[in-house]
C-alpha cells in the first residue's frame, strides 16, 4: 500500500478505475503513450492489476488520489517539480493530445466520453480520507474518550460548553470546517483575552463545530474573533465586568445571502442556524481558548440571554439607508462583521407617528434611559430600526446624518436635571454640571441598523457598555474566505 | 481502550487526563481504608488484607458501599478522604 508520505514522480500520471467504462476505454492509449516511451506512472483505485502491462500503482487506499485532489476518472495529471501544472479528466482525444504532445491517440475511439466519480470523493470514502491523510495538518491534542463515554457528555464533563449541548469535535467534522476558508489551519487569528492565548484558525474551527456552525459560516466566525480581539473592541474588560453586556455581532453583505442569514421575521430572535450559531462560536472562543468562565474573570452580576449567542445580519435590500458595514468605511460589495459592545435588546414601540420628527422624539425618549435617565456620555447604542419604522424616515428622506443630529438636538440634557439627587433620585451626574448642558450620547454613539419583518412597528435598541476609549468601541472587519 | 477522539478546542493549559494521586513511598503512620463495594465475598478478600496491615502496625478504617450497582455515595467518600490517606477496594464475586 502507498502511504501519504511517498512521492508522486513527476511527469504523466495517470488515475483510473477498472469499475468505470472510460477508464477501460482508454486504457489502449496508456498503452501507447508508454509504448511511446512518455514518462507515465498509472495509479488504480479498485483493482491493482489494471490496466494490464502497464504495471499500475495499487492506489486502492486512495492516498495518492487523495492527495492529488482527483474528482473524476480516468484523470491524467503533469506533475513538474511534485507539483500538478496540468490536469484533465475523462476522454477528449483533443485534450489527451494537447496535454501529453503525443498526437494520433486513441485511433478508433470516439471523440470524448465523460468520466466516472473518482473513489476518493464518494460519500462516506472522502470524510475518511480526509481524517486519515488530511489530519496531520492538525496540531491540537486529541482528548481520547473512555470506552463507555458518551460524546455529549464529554464535553460537558471537560467544560467545553455554554450550558447547552455541543457538537462534539471530532477530525472528521474539523477537517470538514476547515474547508470553509483558504486559511491554513496553523495561521494565526488572534490572541484571545483573558488568558492571551494565540488562537490559530484550527482553534476557531474547533470552536466552530462545537457551536453547530456549518463550513461556510467559519469566515464569518474568523472575522468576529478578530474584531473582538482588538484593543478598540477590548473584550476583555467587556468579559470582566460586572455589567450585562456581551459581543453582539452584526453582519452585512454578499455572505449574509450566501449562508442564509436572517436579517427579516425574528431576525434577532431564534431558529436561524447561521444567527445562531456564529454568535456561539465567538463566545466559545473566549471560553474555551481564551479561558473567560462565568465566576472566574467573567464577573456579570446579572449577565443576559446574549451571552449565549446574539447574532443577525442587516436587511440592506429594504434599507433607506447605507449598510451599516459602508457606514463604516468598507466598499458596497465587501462583507462584513461589525461588533458591538451590547446589552439585550429593548423594543421601542411607536405606532403612531407618521413623521420622523415625531418618531424620532420616541426614539429619543427610549434611548436616555439606557443605564439610567440620569447618566450620559458612558454608553453608545445600537438602534434596530424595523422596515415600518425606516419607512417613515425614508418616506421624510431623512438620513442617518439628518436622524442622528435630530436626536442629539433631542438628547442634550440640562444639567440641573442630571445632577445627583435631581428628580429625587440620587444616582445622577456630580455637580458642578449645573448651568451646562450635555449629550446623552458621544458624537459617534449612535448607530443605526435596518433589520426586521415587514409587519409591526416596533424598532429596538441595544445599549453599550462603557463607551469609548477606556471601554470598548464598534470594530468591523471585513468577512473574506 | 477506546479509539474515539476528539480535538481538544481549549487552550491546553491542563493535561488531557487526569493524573493519579503521586503513591505514598511508605505506608508507616498512614491510616488505612478497606471499602468493601458490596460484592459478594469481597469482605473474605479485605479481612485478609485487614489482618496483614494490622500486623504491620497500621490503622485500619473500613467502610461499604451501600450495593455495588450505585456510585460511591459523596458523604461516603467525603468521610473515606477525610479519614485515610489510603485506600484499598475490593472487587469481587
Amino acid at each position: 500500500m502507498l502511504t501519504d508520505a511517498q512521492p508522486v514522480a513527476d511527469g504523466l500520471v495517470a488515475v483510473v478505475k477498472r469499475d468505470c467504462p472510460t477508464c477501460r476505454l482508454v486504457a489502449p492509449v496508456l498503452a501507447q503513450l508508454n509504448a511511446a516511451g512518455v514518462p507515465l506512472t498509472v495509479y488504480s483505485q479498485d483493482d491493482p492489476t489494471f490496466p494490464e502491462g502497464l504495471a499500475p500503482v495499487d492506489d486502492t487506499a486512495l492516498a495518492v488520489s487523495y492527495r492529488l485532489e482527483i474528482e473524476a476518472v480516468p484523470a491524467l495529471l503533469r506533475l513538474q517539480q511534485g507539483r500538478v501544472v496540468d490536469r484533465l479528466a475523462g476522454w477528449s482525444r483533443a485534450d489527451w493530445e494537447a496535454l501529453t504532445g503525443v498526437a494520433g491517440l486513441g485511433p478508433g475511439l470516439p471523440h470524448y466520453r465523460p468520466g466516472c466519480g473518482s473513489r476518493s470523493v464518494e460519500p462516506g470514502i472522502a470524510e475518511e480520507l480526509a481524517a486519515r491523510y488530511g489530519g496531520a495538518r492538525l496540531r491540537s491534542r486529541r482528548i481520547p474518550l473512555g470506552e463507555l463515554e458518551d460524546e455529549i457528555e464529554a464535553c460537558y464533563a471537560r467544560g467545553w460548553t455554554d450550558g447547552l449541548p455541543v457538537v462534539p469535535p471530532t477530525r472528521e467534522r474539523v477537517l470538514r470546517m476547515l474547508e470553509g476558508t483558504s486559511r491554513d489551519p496553523a495561521e494565526g487569528v488572534a490572541v484571545v483575552p483573558p488568558d492571551l492565548v494565540a488562537c490559530t484558525v484550527e482553534k476557531v474551527a474547533i470552536n466552530a463545530v462545537l457551536a453547530g456552525c456549518r463550513p461556510e459560516y467559519l469566515p464569518v466566525v474568523l472575522a468576529a474573533v478578530e474584531a473582538a480581539c482588538t484593543d478598540t473592541f477590548n473584550v476583555h474588560g467587556l468579559l470582566a465586568t460586572t455589567y450585562a453586556a456581551s459581543p453582539v455581532v452584526i453582519v452585512n453583505g454578499p455572505v449574509t445571502r450566501a449562508i442564509g442569514m436572517n436579517a427579516g421575521i425574528n431576525a434577532l430572535g431564534q431558529g436561524n442556524r447561521a444567527n445562531a450559531t456564529i454568535g456561539r462560536a465567538l463566545q466559545l472562543v473566549v471560553r474555551n481558548v481564551g479561558g473567560g468562565r462565568p465566576g472566574e474573570v467573567d464577573r456579570a452580576t446579572l449577565g443576559q440571554p446574549g451571552k449565549y449567542t446574539f447574532c443577525f445580519a442587516e436587511d440592506e435590500e429594504g434599507s433607506p439607508w447605507e449598510p451599516l458595514s459602508v457606514e463604516r468605511g468598507l466598499p458596497a460589495d465587501a462583507s462584513a462583521v461589525t461588533l458591538f459592545a451590547g446589552e439585550g435588546p429593548r423594543v421601542v414601540m411607536d405606532q403612531l407617528s407618521r413623521t420622523p420628527e415625531s418618531l424620532a422624539r420616541s426614539l429619543a425618549w427610549c434611548l436616555r434611559t439606557i443605564a439610567h435617565p440620569k447618566l450620559v456620555l458612558a454608553f453608545d447604542a445600537f438602534v434596530v430600526v424595523s422596515p415600518e419604522h425606516a419607512r417613515v424616515f425614508r418616506d421624510a428622506s431623512w438620513t442617518k446624518a439628518r436622524l442622528r443630529e435630530e436626536l442629539h438636538a433631542l438628547l442634550t440634557i440640562p444639567g440641573e436635571e442630571l445632577v445627583r439627587g435631581a428628580g429625587g433620585c440620587t444616582e445622577g451626574m456630580p455637580d458642578e454640571l449645573v448651568g451646562t448642558s450635555l449629550p446623552k450620547f458621544r458624537p459617534d454613539g449612535v448607530w443605526f441598523v435596518h433589520a426586521g419583518g415587514p409587519a409591526g412597528l416596533f424598532s429596538t435598541i441595544i445599549g453599550g457598555w462603557g463607551a469609548g476609549y477606556t471601554g470598548s468601541r464598534p470594530v468591523t472587519r471585513e468577512v473574506t474566505r | 481502550m477506546s479509539t474515539r477522539e476528539l480535538l481538544d478546542p481549549t487552550a491546553e493549559r491542563t493535561p488531557a487526563r487526569r493524573e493519579r494521586a503521586p503513591r505514598p513511598p511508605a505506608l508507616d503512620g498512614l491510616t488505612v481504608g478497606l471499602l468493601d463495594i458490596a460484592k459478594a465475598r469481597g469482605d473474605v478478600f479485605l479481612d485478609r488484607i485487614d489482618a496483614l496491615l494490622t500486623a504491620r502496625g497500621l490503622r485500619i478504617v473500613r467502610f461499604r458501599k451501600p450495593t455495588f450497582a450505585k456510585v460511591l455515595p459523596a458523604e461516603l467518600a467525603d468521610q473515606i478522604s477525610s479519614r485515610c490517606q489510603v485506600v484499598v477496594e475490593a472487587l469481587a464475586d
